[in-house]
């Protein structure tokens, strides 16, 4: 019942994003094809059967009532269809989007896991010392957590790429040296070009996590069953992690779902920032060039992903804690 | 989730909460910071000269005469920094007013008349939490050409009310249920007028913090968006100025001081809005402000019970 419940919420916000995605071009002014023809008249006189050949390129022709294109539209979904790129023309949207995809789930896969351990480990270690000079150091992890994603990157690049040539300043990975394949020199490779966006995102977002896990470490501890626990002579190792850390960790999972659409959010300014060839940067792309069909394609797969994976967190979330099992 | 303080606690904690309480350091250093950079957007925007002056003095490190330099086409960044201060401070609390009247009607409203409203209510409200901000805003803001201060401050406001919501619910629920709401109701008390005078006081404390937090992230978002392109149209904002300097090679050219103070602004404002939360916080969960205290007085007692 709890899951199909779940299933029920994330069906709902998925179609919620689809019908947005179709609404959104249809209820704001400015049309793909008059932003195209635009761009197009820079170059010299366009000729007026251009018009009928750019709607047809970008499938808005088709002159039926909003309610049969909206379930054209959800039929072309279903068939992956997701239109033809401008940028990258005359790619299909779904192969740029696939070329596109594996750097950016990588990058922020990886970084969000590190971030996340790293923000629950020193937070359970902060809040187990409440009282000490941990203390002072809270404030400057939240100062740390209100530094723009991109500004850090921003700095980074400045100081280790353009002044101490430690690290490359842009792209995803050494175009004259390697090509990509999973074998040793590419994965180095990417792993080298990947650092400094990663502890970009690993730095701007630890604060949340770290802040988050404190807070509720302090307060299960004042809980009665610590004392108890304390009374019966139990190590303190014992009280921090599986007494106190394992039910202050709770909230920090189930809020999740905010974080993670921060960290994409901040991903997609930090990949324009190193020109890293993933989701963000393959957006900024389509935004520069007026790519509607790319953009609303990577609108919905940033979406899907987001949901897929707080889908992910929420299901094991009944696995660690079982009240909510009970509840449902 | 936390257990409620019980009511003998609170009272200790109520008639401790006297004016000099409030004032902790972390609330004055943060109140102090807030107030600087207000002072600094209200003030100087008077005094320097104009931001889109060009002048072929370009790149200048700061100097007597450019307190912080200038930009590749030799604006004076100083002049651009007091504008940008002004715009992004007005973006920031048009944003947090309209989040915070968004989250107030569907958390406090849902949340206090319950039933199908409040289903329909939170499913929205999570709906709209889920969905990823920014993608969206970009989505939003490539549509739309001519794009004027009030509807970059809507497509914020519209991707930044749903978390407060959802606290605002909650808090809503666990009030609603109190003795004294009851009695009013029995007494025959209008729904409003309960949600104005016995809810809402209670709630002060709350939605102040979510309104902070909106504030920060309001200007984190419109700086995000402004640094990929698609902020507010002809208006100087910390975002826009750092677009800019990505855009006029300030990197590359080693033009540090273009794109440190932007970022540096933001990163204050931010960080002194999270000193005024951390205060707020710790007057809403007094654990968090009790506990350290209560931690260091233990240890103090037993290393001098070791010592004896």
């Amino acid at each position: 019942m709890h899951i199909a419940r779940k299933l029920g919420f994330y069906l709902v916000a998925l179609w919620a994003a689809v019908t947005l995605n179709f609404f959104i071009p249809r209820a704001l002014p400015g049309s793909p094809v008059d932003a195209v023809l635009a761009k197009l008249a820079l170059r010299g006189p366009v000729d007026p059967g251009t018009r009928h050949a750019i709607e047809v390129m970008l499938g808005a022709d088709d002159q039926g009532s909003i309610i049969e294109q909206y379930f054209q539209y959800l039929g072309n979904l279903l068939r992956g269809d997701l239109g033809t790129t401008v940028t990258y023309f005359p790619a299909p949207v779904t192969e740029v989007i696939g070329q596109a995809l594996p750097w950016t789930l990588v990058l922020v896969g990886l970084s969000t896991c590190v971030t996340f351990l790293l923000g629950v480990g020193l937070g359970t270690v902060a809040g187990w010392r409440r009282g000490t000079w941990l203390d002072s150091l809270i404030p400057a992890t939240t100062i740390l957590q209100s530094v723009p994603y991109f500004w850090l990157a921003l700095l980074f690049v400045y100081a280790f790429a353009v002044n101490l040539r430690l690290f490359p300043i842009s792209g995803g990975y050494d175009v004259t040296l390697v090509r990509p394949a999973l074998d040793y020199p590419f994965l180095s490779n990417a792993v080298y070009y990947a650092f400094l966006p990663a502890l970009t995102i690993v730095l701007s977002s630890l604060g949340g996590w770290l802040l988050g896990m404190r807070n509720m470490m302090v307060s299960t501890l004042s809980e009665d069953y610590i004392l108890t626990a304390e009374a019966k002579g139990l190590s303190p190792r014992r009280i921090m992690l599986t007494y106190a850390a394992r039910n202050a960790v709770l909230p920090s999972v189930s809020g999740f779902a905010i974080s993670l659409g921060f960290v994409v959010s901040g991903s997609i300014v930090v990949e324009s920032v190193f020109s890293y060839p993933g989701i963000g940067y393959t957006m900024l792309q389509a935004v520069n060039n007026n790519d509607y069909a790319l953009m609303q394609g990577l609108f919905l797969i940033i979406t899907v992903a987001v949901l897929g994976a707080n889908l992910v967190v929420d299901l094991l979330y009944g696995v660690i804690d079982p009240r909510t099992r009970a509840r449902g | 989730m936390t257990t409620k303080p019980n009511t003998a606690a609170m009272a200790v904690s109520a008639q401790r909460r006297r004016l000099p309480r409030f004032l902790t350091p972390t609330l004055m250093v943060g109140g102090g910071i807030v107030v600087l950079i207000t002072l600094f957007g209200l003030i100087a925007p008077f005094f320097v000269a104009d931001p889109n002056a060009v002048d072929n003095m370009g790149m200048q490190p700061p100097s007597a005469q450019h307190w912080l330099g200038t930009t590749q086409t030799g604006q004076d960044v100083l002049a651009q920094l007091a504008w940008a201060t002004r715009g992004s401070l007005t973006v920031g609390i048009i944003v947090a007013v309209m989040a915070l009247f968004l989250s107030a009607f569907f958390g406090i409203l849902g949340g206090y008349l319950g039933g199908w409203l409040d289903e329909a209510f939170s499913l929205f409200t999570n709906v709209v939490l889920i969905l990823p901000g920014l993608p969206l805003m970009i989505v939003i803001g490539s549509y739309v050409e001519q794009r004027g201060l009030i509807l970059i401050a809507v497509v914020l406001a519209i991707t930044s009310w749903a978390a407060a919501a959802r606290v605002l619910r909650s808090q809503t629920l666990s009030i609603r249920g109190r003795d004294y709401v009851q009695a009013s109701k029995i007494a025959g008390e209008r729904p409003w007028r309960i949600i104005a005078v016995e809810i809402l006081p209670n709630l002060l404390p709350v939605m102040s913090s979510s309104f902070v937090f909106a504030l920060v992230s309001a200007i984190l978002g419109e700086a995000g968006l402004s640094f990929i392109g698609l902020g507010v149209v002809g208006t100087h904002t910390w975002g826009s100025m750092l677009f800019y300097a990505q855009n006029g090679q300030a990197l590359t050219l080693g033009g540090w001081w273009w794109f440190v103070p932007p970022g540096a602004m933001i990163a204050a404002l931010g960080g002194g809005l999270s000193l005024i939360n951390f205060s707020i916080d710790g007057i809403i969960n007094p654990r968090l402000r009790t506990a350290p205290a209560a931690a260091r007085t233990a240890r103090h007692a037993q290393k001098e019970a070791a010592a004896a």
